[in-house]
């Protein structure tokens, strides 16, 4: 317990420590961490800040990658930013991309619009001007050529539109005005509505392809200039209708202002009318120069468009665009209708304004003579008012006379210079007449000059359309020529082409057949150098197999040979080591198993056969003894036979053997004595015998001794009778043991066999 | 074994003259007893007699392999 307070105790302090130590790193870490707060925030602020214009930035040059416009913008807006965005996306796509279809989309609304115009100012005229007769003519002639086959070449557009200027132009009756009034706007809003039509053209139209747009550069070009000859042709036409326009409501101002002004002149009107008269004809002037100042304005417009187109054209035609060239013919056509129309209406306005002016002069001497008279009136009575028009009411019989008086005298007066204006008449009319001759030949110079022009420019144009025609035909013809001999062409080519596939045929089927037979010769003969060697190599395996199959069987035999032989080795050394199983005293095992498996295994082996039947029946069943103990035994044979060494059939009574005992007692000699090579006769003493096989048995040579026991005579050779049988079997079972090894060890070397 | 066939021999040979000198020697005894008076000559008589027949023994014992048998043969 105590040891758990211990411990607790420690445990306690241990966290105290620890904790303390917790404590300063937590404090450690507030101030860093109020401290890393503080840069923290700051750092948030910065990394927002930065990712925020990042942000800005690439959602930018997204935007400008998408839309090119806002980045055109942006480019113009911002300085250097289009270096930033050649950096970033790229180059700008190129304008020239868009062009290729606003002209395309500039026909179809031009069309569009031109045919809204037709069929709104042919409606218009046709409504309007059925007074007069070449309107309804030129109107159906209109409405005819609206509605038929649309109109999708700018060559027709812009017939449409010469048309429609020249009905306008021919038109000269009130409904004309109003129609030419309502044609600008109407073909101002046809302009309007063609920009109108751009715009969506460049928008829905961005971008192309830059193989497409490589292809169609020269489409693009004659596109262009056909758009540009367009445009101006648009404008010129806008400015010469607005000029004709003009000059038609001059025309009208003028004839207004001339009606009005003879109506002033005409003195059958009311006095009160006449103010308002006045009045009208003041505004009638004023509008006439209004008028006349705008149509000037218009005149000079038109002809600065018109040079322009002429210009403009002359720049076309020496682009040398063939296609283009009937639609340069048109708008020269154009340019020169509208010229002519232009000089019309121009020729128009001097004589309306040459009429104003013979009447404004006329006015003017009426007015001069009213003033004269008015002046010689008020000389004759200068009571009277000048408002001669009150005159017939309040004059009295004087002034009455006075004023025929007056009027006779006047009258006198003016027969007078009428006599002599008769005589100078004709110096007159003759002066008159050659100004007026001087007058028409110029005008008539100048109207030549113009007709001249003209028909110059119509015949050049006449020139040019036939030439353009008979280019046309020419180039049908051409064209058709052209097929034809396209066509003979291709059908010589084809004729060609099929002899020379004929051709092109046999020799690759020649070549074929070559080289196929070749390929047969070859494979046929690598299938036959290959079966021969596959012959080859099947006969050398045969031979091979057949060969390892003897050397198998010989070696089989061999080896059954060597089993035999290891066999018979292993069973001969099993015998031999039978022979180890003898004891001391007692004999081995009975060899019969040892050497009955012997005769099995050399069953077809005669030697060893015989060898294995040679040994003695007595080994095979009881066994034989071994050296050893034939050694031990015959010691006591020796001893034995020493001591009945006298005993024999002569001797042997009981006193002989005392003293063949004694003998054996007393005889002192080598036990073991060396025999000699050769046996003497007195060798052949039992004791001397028995020296010389104990010498042997001592040297392990069992024969010899045997041999010398077997020389003992008498009892000594009873006596060792049955050692001698014993050491004989030992020795014979020893002998053919050693044979039989030593055949099987010759047999087991393999090379020797026994015959 | 041969050998011991000799051994064996004089083994039967001893043991006979024991036999016979202890057969004898009791013979004697008792014929000396019984019918010679205590006379120390049958004892020694016996004995000698036994010791002579086993003497006897003993020597044609180890006499016999020399021994000739003969039979007379049948004639026919």
């Amino acid at each position: 317990m105590l040891r758990v307070c211990w411990k607790g105790a420690h445990a306690a302090a241990r966290q105290c420590v620890c904790g303390k130590v917790k404590a300063h790193p937590l404090q450690l870490c507030r101030r860093y961490s109020t401290a890393g707060d503080s840069g923290s925030t700051a750092g948030k602020i910065v990394a927002a800040s930065l990712l925020t214009v990042g942000g800005g930035l690439g959602g930018t040059i997204l935007y400008a990658k998408w839309d090119p416009k806002f980045r055109a913008n942006v480019e113009k807006s911002v300085p250097y930013s289009d270096q930033l965005f050649e950096m970033a996306l790229g180059p700008p796509p190129p304008p020239l991309v868009t062009l290729q279809k606003k002209p395309v989309r500039v026909i179809e609304p031009l069309q569009i619009s031109s045919l809204s115009e037709a069929s709104k100012e042919s409606k218009q005229p046709k409504a309007k001007a059925k007074k007069s007769d070449p309107a309804p003519v030129e109107a159906p002639a209109a409405v005819e050529e609206a509605p038929a086959p649309t109109p999708q070449t700018l060559k027709e557009a812009s017939a449409e539109a010469a048309h429609i200027i020249s009905a306008i132009g021919e038109v000269p009756s009130v409904p004309a005005p109003g129609t030419s009034d309502e044609s600008p706007p109407g073909h101002t809003a046809a302009d309007e509505e063609c920009k109108d039509h751009h715009e969506p053209v460049l928008k829905e139209r961005p971008a192309e392809e830059v193989t497409a747009r490589l292809a169609q550069q020269d489409k693009a070009e004659q596109d262009a200039l056909a758009g540009l000859q367009v445009e101006s042709l648009g404008s010129t036409a806008k400015t010469t209708l607005q000029a004709i326009g003009a000059q038609e409501a001059a025309l009208t101002a003028i004839a207004a202002h001339t009606n009005k002004l003879k109506e002033a002149m005409d003195s059958q009107t009311p006095p009160d009318e006449k103010s308002s008269q006045w009045k009208a004809l003041n505004e009638a002037l004023s509008e006439r120069t209004r008028a006349m100042e705008e149509a000037e304005e218009a005149l000079l417009k038109a002809k600065g468009e018109l040079e322009n187109l002429s210009g403009v054209i002359n720049s076309s035609k020496q682009s040398k665009i063939n296609t283009a060239r009937p639609q340069i013919l048109a708008a020269e056509e154009n340019l020169h209708s509208m010229i002519v129309d232009l000089d019309k209406v121009v020729t128009k306005v001097q004589t309306a304004q040459t009429e104003a002016k013979i009447v404004s002069q006329y006015s003017e001497l009426v007015n001069e003579a009213k003033a004269q008279f008015q002046q010689e009136l008020a000389n004759i009575t200068p009571e009277i008012q000048a408002n001669w028009k009150r005159l017939s009411g309040k004059l009295s019989a004087d002034d009455l006379n006075s004023l025929i008086a007056h009027a006779h005298r006047r009258i006198d007066q003016l027969n007078r210079e009428l006599a002599e204006q008769r005589v100078r008449e004709q110096i007159h009319i003759e002066v008159a007449l050659e100004q007026q001759k001087l007058e028409d030949q110029k005008a008539l110079e100048r109207a030549v000059v113009s007709a001249l022009e003209h028909s110059r420019e119509d015949m050049r144009l006449e020139q040019e359309k036939k030439a353009q025609e008979v280019r046309e035909v020419m180039e049908a013809e051409m064209r058709t020529q052209l097929r034809r001999q396209a066509a003979a062409h291709t059908d010589h080519l084809r004729d060609v082409l099929k002899v020379q596939e004929q051709e092109l045929r046999e020799e690759a089927q020649e070549i074929l057949n070559s080289k196929m037979m070749e390929q047969e010769t070859h494979y046929r003969r690598l299938t036959q150098e290959q079966l021969d060697t596959f012959t080859l190599d099947m006969n050398a395996a045969y031979a091979r197999l057949k060969g390892i199959e003897e050397a198998i069987d010989s070696h089989v035999i061999a080896e059954e040979e060597a089993r035999k032989a290891h066999q018979l080795w292993l069973s001969v050394e099993a015998l031999n080591y039978t022979l180890k199983s003898a004891g001391a005293d007692f004999p081995t095992e009975p060899l019969e198993g040892a050497v009955g498996v012997i005769k099995e295994n050399c069953a077809g082996n005669e030697f060893a056969q015989a060898l294995a039947t040679a040994i003695p029946e007595e080994s095979l069943s009881r066994g034989i003894y071994s050296e050893a103990s034939l050694r031990a035994r015959f010691f006591d044979i020796r001893r034995l036979a020493r001591r009945v060494a006298l005993i024999d059939e002569t001797r042997n009574s009981l006193y002989q053997y005392f003293l063949s005992y004694l003998q054996s007692v007393l005889l002192f000699e080598r036990e073991q004595v060396a025999p000699p090579a050769k046996l003497a006769p007195e060798d052949l003493d039992t004791f001397k015998l028995l020296a010389y096989a104990n010498y042997s048995i001592e040297r392990g040579d069992l024969e010899l001794a045997a041999k010398f026991v077997n020389q003992l005579r008498g009892e000594s050779q009873r006596v060792a009778q049955d050692w001698l049988k014993e050491a004989r079997l030992t020795l014979e079972t020893k002998q053919v043991i050693s044979l039989l090894s030593a055949y099987a060890n010759a047999v087991g070397l393999g090379t020797t066999q026994a015959p | 074994m041969s050998e011991k066939e000799f051994g064996q021999k004089w083994d039967r040979c001893l043991a006979d003259c024991a036999v016979k000198f202890g057969t004898g020697l009791g013979l004697g005894i008792v014929f000396s007893v019984v019918f010679f008076k205590r006379r120390t000559w049958p004892i020694v008589f016996g004995t000698g007699l036994g010791l002579g027949m086993a003497y006897s023994n003993c020597q044609n014992d180890l006499r016999s392999r020399y021994v000739l048998h003969s039979k007379v043969a049948k004639e026919q």
